[in-house]
């Protein structure tokens, strides 16, 4: 009872935030209202017993990447704040597809025979992610970080370019 | 059995069995006065801190500082609060108000709910989280994004500049930091605080650390924002940073933020690295929250020494310094930490 009510209240708000950040006209508030978004996913995640996987979530997406974008935002925005995130002119095509999405979701997550479990959440959830990511998983996690590595050497590479040319 | 716990236990047994109130009323009450005690213990730190962060920059500059409102001047922080909380509250007009008024409040925030997971002693802690030190780094994390709003809702050239300069040092600083705890983590494999601090009771991870808590204390410096690397509010370029347009109530929220952090990260300190509330010398007579206070203050008393005795950098050469020196010294402590720990298990087999 006590988690159902939890529950919708988290949905309410990181759904409300999420949908106040596509309709803000102030791309600054927009950024965040994402924060607020991504800080419910992760309560979400507490919910579920995930708390090391909500830390994740906080760290990243919360402390890294909304910080990012932000960052981006200052560098690139000039001009009245209220007016940066206009709305696109093409909101027929946008109405048809956004209808198409739901629907095909909403038929998948009825049609699919949802699996439940007795079994009572694990205690630490951090020593099985990780046994996990170094052993069965072992590739996909260096191919991430290969990935990572690549894009970072990316980034200087185009860094270093720009000073070079001008 | 610490006095503190007993007390908390006679609370809850009197609230279920004296009055009646049901068990899980009784605990969410309980949990309730134990956050305000925690939010006002860190408050009650301030008022020391402020004094001795007056009392120790006039002594590096041989003056006397406060001293004429009791004590030696010990009262003129408390009357500072009462001006403060009758100032008026200025807000200007080009602010971006939702912005302006929720970022002084966020900063409150995130430097409080780091203290959920801070144990000052055995089991005096809020909730003793498996994964605490991460925990601690995610919320540091997300600190950035109130100076951010600060400095971009205030809309004034410096404060912009000021919040920039913070994102750009949190975010570099934030990975040395969470690297040079790692070293400790892989010594004791728990994330637990108190399961670390346990693990100091032969040696402190001071002597094997020795690397990483260089590493930590120094970005710990750039996280608390303090000189001599407190770039984001570098006065003689910025006037004052990112909270240039607060006035009244919502600037001591900041101030209060940044005091309440700096104690965050000593205690962080003092439980990684210090050995906690294990006692020196084998004294174990004095209880280990008053060796808590104690390692934790000394950790403040070497902030405010370097504070006051080293220039500020100047920003580049704090974003080299980070990035090039730090970096890689912490991974090189995670390096010869996982070597030295194979060749200790070889050993002892």
């Amino acid at each position: 009872m006590t988690m159902a009510v939890m529950f919708y209240i988290i949905a309410f708000v990181t759904l409300g935030s999420a949908l106040m950040m596509v309709i803000s006209k102030n791309i600054f508030h927009s950024a965040l209202l994402m924060l607020i978004s991504f800080i419910g996913v992760a309560a979400v995640y507490i919910l579920l017993h995930a708390d090391f996987l909500a830390a994740v979530q906080v760290l990243v997406y919360a402390g890294a990447i909304t910080v990012f974008i932000v960052f981006g935002i200052m560098f690139t925005m000039k001009g009245e704040p209220r007016k940066t995130n206009p709305f696109s002119q093409n909101a027929i095509p946008a109405a048809v597809l956004i209808l198409l999405f739901i629907v095909i979701n909403a038929v998948t997550v009825i049609k699919t025979v949802w699996p439940f479990s007795n079994i009572a959440p694990p205690e630490t959830t951090a020593k099985a992610i990780g046994d996990l990511m170094l052993t069965k998983y072992v590739v996909g996690f260096e191919v991430t970080a290969v990935l990572l590595l690549t894009a970072m050497v990316g980034a200087i590479v185009i860094v270093k370019g720009v000073k070079k040319s001008s | 059995m610490d006095i503190f716990l007993v007390w908390v236990d006679i609370f809850r047994n009197w609230l279920t069995a004296g009055i009646g109130v049901p068990a899980l009323a009784a605990e969410i009450f309980i949990k309730i006065i134990l956050v305000l005690i925690v939010i006002v213990f860190v408050c009650c730190n301030l008022i020391v801190l402020v004094w001795l962060e007056r009392k120790f920059s006039a002594f590096y500059a041989m003056r006397r500082g406060p001293n004429r409102l009791g004590p030696a001047g010990f009262f003129q922080f408390p009357v500072d609060i009462v001006k403060m909380l009758a100032k008026e509250d200025i807000i200007p007009k080009a602010a971006d108000l939702p912005v302006f008024k929720t970022a002084s409040i966020c900063a409150f925030i995130t430097a409080i709910l780091a203290w959920a997971v801070i144990p000052l002693g055995k089991g005096l802690v809020l909730e003793d989280l498996n994964i605490g030190i991460f925990y601690f780094i995610a919320i540091g994390s997300t600190g950035t994004i109130a100076f951010i709003m600060a400095g971009f809702g205030s809309n004034n050239k410096y404060s912009l500049l000021g919040g920039m300069r913070t994102a750009a040092q949190m975010i570099s600083y934030e990975i040395p930091m969470a690297f040079s705890l790692l070293g400790v983590v892989m010594l004791t494999g728990s994330l637990n605080l108190s399961d670390i601090n346990d693990a100091q009771r032969n040696v402190w991870f001071v002597f094997p650390q020795i690397l990483a808590f260089l590493c930590y204390f120094i970005s710990s410096i750039a996280e608390t924002n303090r000189a001599p690397l407190d770039l984001s509010e570098g006065e003689q370029e910025l006037v004052a940073g990112y909270f240039l347009e607060y006035s009244g109530i919502r600037y001591s929220l900041f101030m209060v933020a940044e005091y309440a952090h700096l104690v965050a990260v000593s205690a962080i300190a003092s439980i990684m690295f210090l050995g906690g509330w294990n006692p020196l010398f084998g004294l174990t007579f004095i209880p280990g929250f008053v060796w808590m206070m104690l390692k934790i203050y000394f950790m403040i008393f070497l902030f405010m020494w370097m504070r006051w005795t080293f220039p500020r950098v100047r920003i580049e050469n704090l974003m080299h310094f980070g990035w090039k020196v730090l970096i890689p010294v912490s991974l090189l402590n995670i390096f010869l930490t996982s070597i030295g720990l194979y060749v200790f298990q070889a050993i002892t087999g």
